[in-house]
């Protein structure tokens, strides 16, 4: 059943969009360009703009400055309900006063379709999230995950060229959640539909979404697949938001072109090798990044950092050991269960080091 | 806690108060209703049925006779009137008021309450200066030349809904506040998105889920309007008598207790049943259950 417009209908477009509350700039300068039937997640902490901008192209914010155009017609100005998109909201917006079956069937009703054809693509919409025979009730008597369930077929029974989504699942348990997540990207995989989710939940983006946009602040920080967003921060504020990093401040010893290897003599002393993310020149101030799980611990030597294993924290499938490598600089290392030779001890003396491809040198912000 | 061992403590930890406990908090309450209330009407039901002999004389005349037929009747519509009027002016400023934060707020919700702490005699009286012969809105609608000469306005039913409207607007505005107050503003937004235009979005979700504040301010407004006595007896004159003042002259000038009290107990009768019914209607509130 393809029940989303794909082609160039679902295109979503956001270009140079500016949103300030008086002097603030909730979203500041971001472009950002959704093909028909990708899904794409924002992805940012409270107040980084994200729920601003799906405002924006839902219609209920009006940008102080640039554009929004879905399937290549500028919409920046039209109201919500000339836009016909699907929205699905954070927390359950079903209309307590009607049966599950009209909920769904609402918006048919508001585009003049006749009351035998409503209640029939609604069962269908219903069929569709696996909640047949849930029609005749109210939407108080259903769970959470059913609500939110119905608010999905109430969004695409119309087959709306775009599904916004704000936190859909944030009000839901962890479990749930997990599952709901699978649920709805299968979903949109099956009717093509084009997502743009909102989340602050970096897990969340990273298992729904074709393309994670991260911002900070008003801004875009990157966008990208999970899993360049992951190998491949662009800037450190992705480092660390997306999973967990350690940072090291230092200065580059040489000059490196983007993507070259660079040494780096690090504040606090010792030296270590890292990728240079942009064009980094000699002597300048840099922060190397690098994942807890790239971080290997050995006996010392001289081509690794000493340190002294402060904690061990044992978690089942990793464990977790945090070295102190002085100059009050902690680095976290996490050792997948099964690779480890040894079993480090609080107080073992240790080597810390890792590859240059495994760390990433950000030049630090002029 | 074992069943049937209760503690002593006058006060319980829990969501509860012993049976013993709300007996003396309710006490000087229902004294007070026992001595101001049900003693005074009961007196009057009883005159009215048992004095000097059972009898139902006094009940067969409030429906026979056509004087006190046209009272009730004009009551009855003017209540209603006065509701409608309410509805129509205090459902959108509600409305407002529900959208609106900080000094807005403040302004409407100063401006809907401050004539509910001012005396209703002063409001009537001020809508006596306003419409009498040589008032205000007379001498407004001669220097306009949209009459020639004074037109009656004082002592009329229009002037009795107008000026009941005005005292009882808080207690239909109120409610409904609070009513669209507890609408989530995701659910017109929910609306529009799924394509209703504006309107579609209030008629289709916003009215229907304010109903149960539209229902109790029309039944307040409705009931305060039944029994309403200073507004009507003074804008409306004896001209357009309502039940309070007839209840009222038969009390005071003609002594006529019994028959008084066959009035009473007329009007407290339909306002019971009018209560029950509603109950009966905001049922709808359970299986609407906003959350």
């Amino acid at each position: 059943m393809a029940l989303g417009g794909a082609g160039t209908e679902g295109r979503v477009a956001v270009r140079d969009l500016v949103k300030r509350f008086g002097p603030v700039a909730a979203v500041d300068g971001v472009s950002l360009d959704v093909a028909a039937g990708e899904f794409v997640a924002l992805l940012g902490p409270s107040g980084s703009g994200k729920t601003t901008i799906l405002m924006a192209i839902a219609g209920f914010e009006f940008p102080t400055s640039g554009r929004v155009e879905i399937g290549g017609e500028d919409v920046t100005w039209a109201p919500p309900n000339k836009r016909n998109l699907g929205m699905v909201f954070q927390r359950y917006t079903l209309f307590p006063h009607m049966s599950v079956v009209e909920n769904i069937a609402f918006p048919l009703k508001m585009r003049g379709i006749g009351r035998a054809e409503r209640e029939a693509k609604a069962q269908a919409a219903l069929a569709t999230v696996r909640l047949e025979g849930y029609g005749a009730r109210r939407p108080s008597q259903l769970s959470g995950g059913q609500q939110q369930r119905v608010a999905l077929a109430r969004a695409i029974v119309y087959r709306p060229r775009v599904l916004l989504m704000d936190e859909p699942l944030s009000a839901l348990d962890k479990n749930l959640r997990e599952e709901m997540q699978l649920e709805i990207k299968h979903l949109q995989q099956r009717i093509g539909v084009t997502v743009v989710f909102v989340t602050h939940d970096q897990t969340e983006a990273m298992t729904m979404a074709d393309r994670v946009a991260v911002l900070d602040r008003g801004r875009l920080q990157q966008v990208g697949a999970p899993r360049d967003l992951y190998e491949a921060p662009a800037t450190p504020f992705v480092a660390g938001f997306i999973g967990e990093t350690n940072f090291l401040p230092g200065r580059a010893k040489a000059a490196a072109v983007a993507g070259a290897p660079v040494a780096v003599a690090l504040d606090g002393g010792g030296e270590a090798v890292a990728t240079a993310v942009g064009a980094v020149p000699a002597g300048v101030a840099v922060r190397v990044a690098v994942r807890p799980e790239r971080v290997a611990l050995s006996p010392p030597s001289a081509d690794t950092l000493p340190g002294t294993i402060a904690e061990a924290i044992y978690a089942g499938v990793a464990t977790t050991c945090i070295a102190d490598i002085g100059g009050d600089r902690r680095l976290r290392a996490r050792i997948a269960a099964g690779t480890g030779l040894v079993q480090w001890e609080p107080g073992a003396r240790v080597g810390v080091g890792w590859r240059a491809e495994d760390a990433r040198a950000f030049a630090a912000a002029p | 806690m074992s069943p049937g061992r209760r503690p002593a403590a006058f006060f319980l930890g829990g969501r509860h108060l012993s049976e013993a406990a709300s007996l003396v908090l309710l006490a000087p309450f229902l004294i007070l209703l026992a001595i101001v209330f049900l003693l005074p009407l009961g007196t009057l039901i009883h005159e009215s049925l048992l004095v000097p002999q059972p009898t139902l004389a006094n009940y067969e005349r409030v429906f026979v006779e056509p004087v006190y037929l046209r009272v009730m009747g004009r009551t009855a519509r003017v209540a209603f009137y006065v509701t409608l009027v309410t509805l129509l002016l205090g459902y959108p400023l509600a409305w407002v008021m529900a959208r609106s934060s900080g000094l807005r707020l403040g302004l409407l919700a100063a401006a809907v309450l401050l004539p509910l702490w001012t005396s209703v005699l002063v409001r009537t009286y001020a809508w006596m200066v306003l419409l009498q012969r040589n008032g205000l809105v007379n001498e407004w609608l001669q220097a306009l030349g949209i009459v020639d000469a004074p037109v009656k306005l004082l002592y009329t039913e229009g002037a009795v809904v107008l000026a009941m409207s005005h005292v009882l607007l808080p207690f239909m505005v109120l409610p409904v506040y609070s009513a669209l107050k507890g609408i989530p503003e995701d659910y017109p937004r929910a609306a529009l998105m799924l394509g209703a235009s504006p309107w579609s979005a209030f008629r289709e979700v916003v009215w229907p889920l304010s109903l149960p504040g539209v229902a109790s301010g029309s039944l307040m407004v409705f009931l305060l309007s039944l029994g309403f006595f200073v507004t009507p007896a003074l804008i409306g004159g004896p001209q357009q008598m309502m039940i309070a003042t007839l209840v009222s002259q038969q009390v005071r000038e003609l002594l006529n207790w019994p028959f008084a009290g066959a009035l009473v107990g007329v009007l407290l009768a339909f306002v019971l049943a009018l209560t029950l019914a509603f109950n009966r209607f905001i049922r709808i509130e359970r299986f609407v259950g906003t959350r």
